[in-house]
């Protein structure tokens, strides 16, 4: 085992738990509600800690452990479709922006599903939503869980089961000791790690590599589709790059783990400072991380499996202590997605079905006892599942944020500004985005040369709005 | 309820700012790329080591977006309250 790497690591892991422990305090004593504490950080969040929670959020091991890797294979094509996500940075805030605050406040909502439901007054639209976070969430967790026992396995030549379990132990433990306040906090810690551990890595890179104009004279050699925007088959059309401006672009305003953050801010000041510093470290971030994956390629060609790019560059590059550090990063980055996932799917089990439908008089003692120990049986169902994990970690993760992208983004951003948006077409728009995407993916992927996601998201604005429009006689508009 | 209204046209206003910034954005990340990194390889320019296109369109890009970003909310977006006349419970 190589000690120098594992006892940053270990060091970064025993501060998240102390972070826990502090904001379990917060639990205990809070005279605000249990669940808006427990699920929302008691609507108190900063503008810091907002923006570093939400970049934590989806910057997940989809981008920090695949994205070097397959930077590493395609080159700067790569990179320039990983920078359609600066506009998450500030269009998430704008577009759900003060009106989603100012409603879910009104409607006292905790969960998206609270806010869909204040929303359209149905039960059809809270039972089809809480049902597809459900599975689609929880597919996502499972991936990410993989992907975090695998770098603990890659880092410290654990086995992959002793490495899952000492991944699941620490997610769970600070998630259920401090709710939503510690995961906030720790995304907070794990942004920053991800911002100064890509950084030196990436500056530690380039020295390796000889400075960039070496780095780019060694990859036009190797193959001058590196160095265009085509990718290095020249597979890489504008079209299906551009289309990822909606996968992982504007179309996380749909993502319910996203969206509650989008509630959970103090006031206006907060909104506006996590924009810009949401802005700023996201772009940082994407860049450096996904240039690292390019730069690495001169350094150490040859590397077959692209979920190792990072930790080998690492190793590589920087003294062993110091590549402990930076690699506390991905580790931060799974950490922090894995965390928030797994909140909201046990908010969805516990405020959206049960206290709404099973039991909804349920005492404040047993609510809390409940909420726990459900957060404990998901963690351990993940773990069982990651156990014989699937292959294609990436794939199956955009998979499910495509599916919920398609399901929610019309019902949250029209049922907000479009008065004539009612439940039926909220329902509407959510079966048809969720059936076509699995249609799409299985049958017809990749359709028009543009990513899966796409066409499912325009189908869904059209049921939407058809259904809305033809529906209009037989609802009246809330408010 | 007039607070609302105020409050909401706001709101709206902002998030259209919203998305014609996300337009903007993805004009000028396309253009560059594509429009520069079309060419031939062998026929780039290069900026502080990196292919023209690819330091227009995503460094140079992102930090011109970060920078409006900054310029729209200090000089456009407005603070509201979020409560309700007598508030929640927090």
């Amino acid at each position: 085992m190589n000690w120098s790497v594992v006892i940053p690591l270990m060091l970064f892991l025993l501060l998240i738990f102390v972070i826990g422990f502090w904001a379990s305090k917060h639990i205990r004593t809070t005279n605000t509600s249990f669940l808006s504490e427990y699920f929302l950080g008691g609507r108190q969040l900063g503008g810091l800690i907002l923006a570093m929670t939400m970049i934590a959020t989806y910057g997940s091991a989809s981008s920090f452990i695949g994205g070097p890797g397959v930077a590493y294979t395609e080159g700067l094509g790569w990179v320039l479709l990983a920078m359609s996500q600066v506009v998450t940075g500030y269009f998430v805030l704008m577009v759900l922006g003060k009106k989603f605050a100012i409603m879910s406040r009104r409607y006292k909502a905790v969960t998206l599903i609270d806010f869909l439901k204040g929303r359209y007054q149905s039960k059809w639209v809270v039972l089809v939503s809480a049902f597809s976070i459900i599975i689609f969430l929880f597919s996502a967790m499972a991936a990410q869980w993989v992907g975090g026992a695998r770098l603990i396995e890659s880092l410290t030549g654990l086995s992959y089961i002793s490495a899952l379990f000492i991944f699941a132990l620490s997610v769970l433990v600070y998630v259920i000791l401090g709710g939503f306040r510690a995961v906030a906090l720790t995304d907070t810690v794990q942004g920053i790690v991800m911002l100064l551990g890509t950084l030196i890595l990436l500056i530690a890179t380039i020295a390796a590599g000889g400075g960039i104009d070496n780095i780019m004279a060694d990859l036009q050699a190797e193959n001058p589709n590196l160095i265009t925007p085509f990718g290095a088959e020249g597979t890489l059309s504008a079209s299906y790059v551009s289309s990822f401006w909606i996968l992982v672009g504007v179309g996380v305003v749909g993502l319910p783990h996203v969206t509650v953050r989008a509630m959970s801010y103090k006031n206006s000041k907060a909104m506006h400072r996590a924009l810009i510093i949401g802005t700023v470290v996201v772009g940082f971030i994407m860049l450096n991380m996904h240039l690292i994956g390019v730069f690495a390629r001169p350094i150490m060609p040859g590397i077959e499996v692209g979920d190792k790019v990072m930790p080998l560059i690492a190793l590589e590059v920087l003294p062993a202590w110091l590549a402990g550090v930076v690699l506390a990063a991905p580790m931060a980055a799974i950490m922090s997605t894995v965390d928030s996932l797994l909140l909201v799917v046990s908010s969805a089990v516990v405020k959206d079905v049960y206290l709404n439908y099973i039991e909804p008089k349920a005492t404040p003692k047993k609510v809390k006892k409940l909420s726990f120990s459900i957060t404990a049986i998901l963690g351990i169902l993940v773990f069982l599942m990651a156990l014989d994990p699937p292959d294609l970690l990436i794939w199956l993760n955009l998979f499910a944020f495509g599916g919920l992208e398609a399901a929610f983004i019309w019902p949250v951003v029209l049922g907000l500004y479009w008065k004539k948006g009612n439940k039926y077409g909220a329902l509407a728009s959510m079966l048809i985005g969720i059936l076509s995407y699995i249609i799409f993916h299985l049958y017809l992927p990749n359709l028009f040369d543009m990513h899966t996601v796409v066409m499912p998201v325009l189908l869904s604005l059209a049921g939407y709005v058809v259904v809305s429009i033809a529906t209009s006689s037989r609802t009246t508009v809330p408010e | 309820m007039s607070e609302d209204k105020e409050r909401f046209r706001i709101a709206h206003r902002e998030a259209w700012i919203g998305v014609g910034l996300a337009v903007f954005n993805f004009i000028w990340w396309f253009g560059f790329a594509y429009g520069l990194g079309g060419a031939s390889p062998a026929s780039y320019d290069y900026i502080f080591g990196l292919p023209s296109w690819f330091f227009f369109s995503c460094v140079l890009g992102f930090i011109i977006m970060a920078v409006l970003v900054i310029l729209v909310v200090k000089f456009w977006f407005v603070e509201v309250p979020f409560e309700e006349e007598g508030g929640e419970d927090s």
